[in-house]
Order: C-alpha cells, then sequence, then structure tokens
C-alpha cells in the first residue's frame, strides 16, 4: 500500500493529518502514552481551560446513552497557569500540533488567559464559547452572535495566535454565530460541542447526573454534526473542524465531505483508546482505495442534490 | 502501565443470583496487576466501558477473575460472554491497596467488605493469609459470596448478615469495632457501600488505625484522561477533586470526603 500525504493546513497551522482529540477526551496527552505515542494524532486539543483552578461538578458526571453518552464534568482543570507551567511543555515534547482550549466566565477571563497563552510556545487556542455544564458563561457566550463575537473580538485583540473558536448545536441558527466570529477575526470555527440532555433512573426518579443535565455526545450525535458543519462551510470562508459522535474512518471522511479541514474525535477514544490510530490508518486506506493524492479533494467535496 | 487488548474467558461461573465469576487469562496484565486495580470492560452495543474490579491475581498461570453483579444492562450483557469468548479490556487500572512487605507474626489486618464491595479485598487475603481477618456483610444469607474463598485463603471469616440467617446479625461495623478492641491490628482495608464505609473510617479513627477504602463512581475512560469519576479528596490540609480511577480507586480514608 503506498504512504499517502494526510497533512492539512488549518487556519495556517500545518497538521500532520487531520484527526485531533478533542478537548476534554485525552487530558493533557500523558494518559495514553502507555499505548502509543501521542505524536500519532494530528494534534491534541487540550482538557478546557480557565483562569483559576476549578473542582467542577458533584458526580455523578457520566450517563450512558443510546450509541453515546452524557457528560456533566463543568470544567474540573488545574487552572491556566498550571498548565503553561506543567502540562504544556510535555504536550509540546510529544505531540504534533497543540491546541489550548479555553473557557472563561467574563470577558476578561478570556482576555486573561489568552495573553498569558500569548507568550508561549502553544499552537493555537481553541476558545471554548460552548460548554454547556457551567452556569455562569460557557455556553451562554455561544448562544448568541453578540456574545459570541464579543468573546472573538476581545481574544483577537490580545493574541497573534490562530484562534478557533468552538461552536455549541444548541442555537436556532449556527450560522448565524459563525458568521459574527467570522467577522470578528476568528480564524476557524470547530463544532458541535455536546448537545444538551438528560436521563432519568425511573427507580429513583432523580436524574442520572447530579447536574440534572449534561452533554450529549458519541455516534448518536453524528448526523447532526455533519448537518451543521456542511452548513457552517458553506456559510463562511475561514476554515472549520469538524466533530460531533466521528467513531470511524468512515464518519471522518464524511465529514470532510461536508467541509471540514480537520476532524476531532472525543467519545470514541473513551471507548476505544486505538480508535486514533484506526481512523488515521482507514483514512489512509480511503485514499489508497479511491486515489486520493491529498484530502483538499475530498474536503468540502460533497455534491448537493 | 497498563494494557488494552482482547482476552480470553477461561472460567464463568454464577456464585449467586446475578452475580458472576470470570477468569480472564492475560498474562501481560496479571503480571501488573495488583489487589484493589480495576479492569476496564467494552460491552457490545455499549459507548462506555465498565469497571470491575480484580477479585484475584492467578501469577503462575497469568489469569485474573473478576466478579461483578448484574446493575444494569451493559453488566446484563456482559454475562452472555462464555467461555473461550474474548473479553476486551483496559487493565489493570488505578492504585491498589498498600500492602505490607511483612507483618509481623502476632499483627493482623482486617478486611471489611459489604455486599459486591467484597471480591476486591480477596487478593489481600491471599497474600495475608492467616493475618488476616476478613469481616464480610451481606443482606441475607442467600446473598453471601466468596466467604468460602476467603477461608481458604487462611483468612479468620466474620461473616455478618442484615437478617441474622446466617453468622451475626448486624452490621459490619459491630464486628469490626470489637477486632480492633483486640488490638494488634496494623491496617483496615474496606470496600462497600458509601454508609459502610463511612462508618468504617469513622471506627478506625476511633482507635487511630490506619485504613484505606476502594470507591467507587461512575467512570469515563477510565485512564485520568476525562475527569468524569472525581471524589473530594483533602491531603496535607488541601482539598481537590481525585480521580476514581487514577488516584483511586483506593484511597486513603483520612483523605477521603465522603
Amino acid at each position: 500500500m503506498k504512504k499517502r500525504d494526510l497533512s492539512v493546513i488549518v487556519a495556517g497551522v500545518k497538521f500532520p493529518n487531520p484527526v485531533i482529540a478533542a478537548s476534554g477526551t485525552y487530558g493533557f496527552g500523558e494518559n495514553y502514552a502507555t499505548l502509543y505515542p501521542m505524536n500519532i494524532l494530528g494534534g491534541v486539543s487540550c482538557k478546557g481551560l480557565t483562569l483559576e483552578k476549578r473542582d467542577g461538578n458533584i458526580p455523578p458526571r457520566i450517563a450512558e446513552t443510546p450509541s453515546g453518552m452524557l457528560n456533566s464534568v463543568g470544567l474540573q482543570n488545574p487552572g491556566i497557569d498550571f498548565f503553561i507551567e506543567n502540562h504544556l511543555p510535555y504536550m509540546k515534547e510529544h505531540g504534533n500540533v497543540i491546541i489550548a482550549n479555553i473557557a472563561g466566565n467574563t470577558i476578561e477571563d478570556y482576555v486573561e488567559i489568552a495573553q498569558k497563552l500569548d507568550s508561549t510556545n502553544v499552537d493555537m487556542l481553541e476558545v471554548n464559547i460552548s460548554c454547556p455544564n457551567v452556569k455562569e458563561g460557557g455556553m451562554a457566550w455561544g448562544v448568541t452572535a453578540n456574545g459570541a463575537a464579543l468573546v472573538t473580538k476581545s481574544v483577537r485583540a490580545v493574541t497573534n495566535k490562530p484562534i478557533m473558536i468552538k461552536l455549541t448545536p444548541n442555537v436556532a441558527d449556527v450560522t448565524e454565530i459563525a458568521k459574527a466570529v467570522e467577522a470578528e477575526g476568528a480564524d476557524c470555527v470547530s463544532l458541535i460541542n455536546t448537545l444538551l440532555g438528560m436521563r432519568i433512573d425511573i427507580k429513583t426518579r432523580r436524574p442520572i447526573l447530579r447536574n440534572n443535565v449534561g452533554g450529549l455526545s458519541g455516534a448518536a450525535v453524528f448526523p447532526v454534526a455533519v448537518r451543521m458543519v456542511w452548513q457552517v462551510a458553506n456559510a463562511v470562508k475561514i476554515d472549520v473542524v469538524g466533530m460531533g459522535g466521528i467513531s470511524t474512518a468512515e464518519d471522518a471522511v464524511e465529514m470532510m465531505l461536508a467541509g471540514a479541514k480537520a476532524v476531532q474525535i472525543g467519545t470514541v477514544i473513551i471507548s476505544d483508546p486505538y480508535s486514533p490510530l484506526k481512523i488515521i490508518g482507514g483514512i489512509e486506506h480511503y485514499m489508497n482505495m479511491n486515489d486520493v493524492k491529498n484530502l483538499t479533494e475530498v474536503i468540502g467535496k460533497v455534491e448537493k442534490w | 502501565m497498563y494494557k488494552c487488548g482482547a482476552y480470553p474467558v477461561i472460567e464463568k461461573t454464577a456464585i449467586s443470583a446475578g452475580i458472576y465469576s470470570y477468569e480472564i487469562l492475560c498474562p501481560d496484565v496479571a503480571e501488573l496487576a495488583k489487589p484493589g486495580q480495576f479492569v476496564h470492560i467494552k460491552i457490545d452495543g455499549f459507548t462506555l466501558r465498565r469497571p470491575i474490579s480484580i477479585c484475584e491475581i492467578d501469577h503462575k498461570n497469568g489469569a485474573l477473575r473478576i466478579v461483578f453483579e448484574i446493575r444494569g444492562q451493559g453488566t446484563a450483557k456482559l454475562t452472555s460472554l462464555n467461555i473461550g469468548d474474548n473479553l476486551d479490556m483496559i487493565a489493570p487500572l488505578g492504585n491498589g491497596f498498600t500492602i505490607p512487605d511483612e507483618i509481623h507474626p502476632n499483627r493482623r489486618v482486617i478486611l471489611v467488605g459489604g455486599g459486591i464491595g467484597v471480591p476486591p479485598l480477596l487478593g489481600i487475603a491471599k497474600v495475608m493469609k492467616e493475618s488476616a481477618t476478613a469481616i464480610l456483610g451481606f443482606r441475607s444469607y442467600d446473598k453471601i459470596i466468596l466467604a468460602g474463598d476467603f477461608k481458604r485463603a487462611d483468612s479468620h471469616v466474620i461473616t455478618c448478615t442484615d437478617d441474622g440467617s446466617v453468622g451475626f446479625k448486624g452490621t459490619v461495623t459491630v464486628k469490626l469495632a470489637e477486632e480492633l478492641q483486640k488490638g494488634d491490628v496494623d491496617m483496615v482495608y474496606s470496600c462497600g457501600p458509601e454508609p459502610m464505609l463511612k462508618a468504617v473510617i469513622a471506627e478506625c479513627e476511633k482507635s487511630g488505625v490506619p485504613c484505606e477504602v476502594s470507591l467507587e463512581e461512575r467512570m469515563g475512560c477510565g485512564v485520568g484522561a476525562c475527569y468524569v469519576c472525581s471524589c473530594r479528596i483533602s491531603k496535607n490540609n488541601t482539598e481537590f477533586m481525585g480521580r476514581v480511577c487514577k488516584e483511586g480507586p483506593v484511597f486513603n480514608g483520612k483523605e477521603v470526603m465522603l
């Protein structure tokens, strides 16, 4: 079999392959090092970071759903300073493109975190305006075009790093939000974050999650994600990174056909730690079988009826 | 250090109503495993793996034994695996019990288990032999599991049932208090429902005997990446959220905040 060039360029950053570990499912890259090197992945987006350390929500924080799961971690993380000092050097040493996922309660939080990261060697910022699991901030910024634009503008003003805005699917028209962040200088968008969901234990009559509601991810959300990525890719000129329920190489190719320049995988890693290898290998196999020399021949190439 | 792969089931027994025992041939995992660690099992048709504690480690034959209860659809599906079928697992995971290198002939350890919390303690019983006193609590006689295994491991076994149908009628903590009063106890190890663990920790505090408890929480990745299975820990006067899968599942009783 021929070795193929799987590299893609997103927001000016070259990824050796289009598969990125999604924020929240790969920690800070060290947890799977015993199975395979982190640089198998094109990139890693780290666990969502806030200005101060956060404990997150009270457990239980996870529930099984048909073909997926709900989570309500609530951004447990060690804080931006700890990340820069203790996790970033390891990630840069062992990984390819390293993306810092950041979240704030206030605009000032986002700005301060972005400023701190601007002087590091992190490759890209992923600005999370879509976390459904925290009371203040998080998704509140991402559900209106004005809020999304304000965060983007404020972060853009303090960093030269490429910025990727992570969008929520919990809105009426995701293209409005995407256009708003594009207008304020976002280099690319990533979507979809999780869909708000709920499960109830019929014996105890209590929600399974202590937070009552949480974010739905996994194969169940994949068709919703493909649709939204396709809509956004057709609405903006900036690059789109697709995620949401990708479980196989075929799913990844489908997401790229919809318009994603790269893909993020998350829940499938929790199910199968070896899935990144299988998906990357499968994409190369698809390229061989279909004589694809470069993934630009696939990206956005769906022909709509 | 852990492994991820498919390993054959070599023995399967229903040891009580809804409770199953599997032996899995996995030399590379067995070599690494310690009592109190767990395996994280992928079940066909389910997104989330199921964490199950290691019950016994057979270093000679390179096998692990797990004992689990049907709790829902996932564990029910798991019982459809038969001898010869492959079990997909990540293992061994987490921090196990601290087992002393040697124990003075006149000293002993106490194992306190409640219901399906009993299995992970068997691994310690096998190491500690006659130096272990196992206080095992169950709802009633028909729920008793592994008492014979603890006896065969040379533990001194005290069985308790809520209804008195076998052994002492009452909770394990009453018996634990009695045993602690006798003295000579170096360490208490416990696994079971949260109220029981709280009571065990309180008894140990009273007599100044160190204890380790094994916790359970709904889990995601099992390897420390997803921060789902957190529990509140207090260590050196600082409180933080520890991961049951990574910093646990075994914690120092003084440090967990149940």
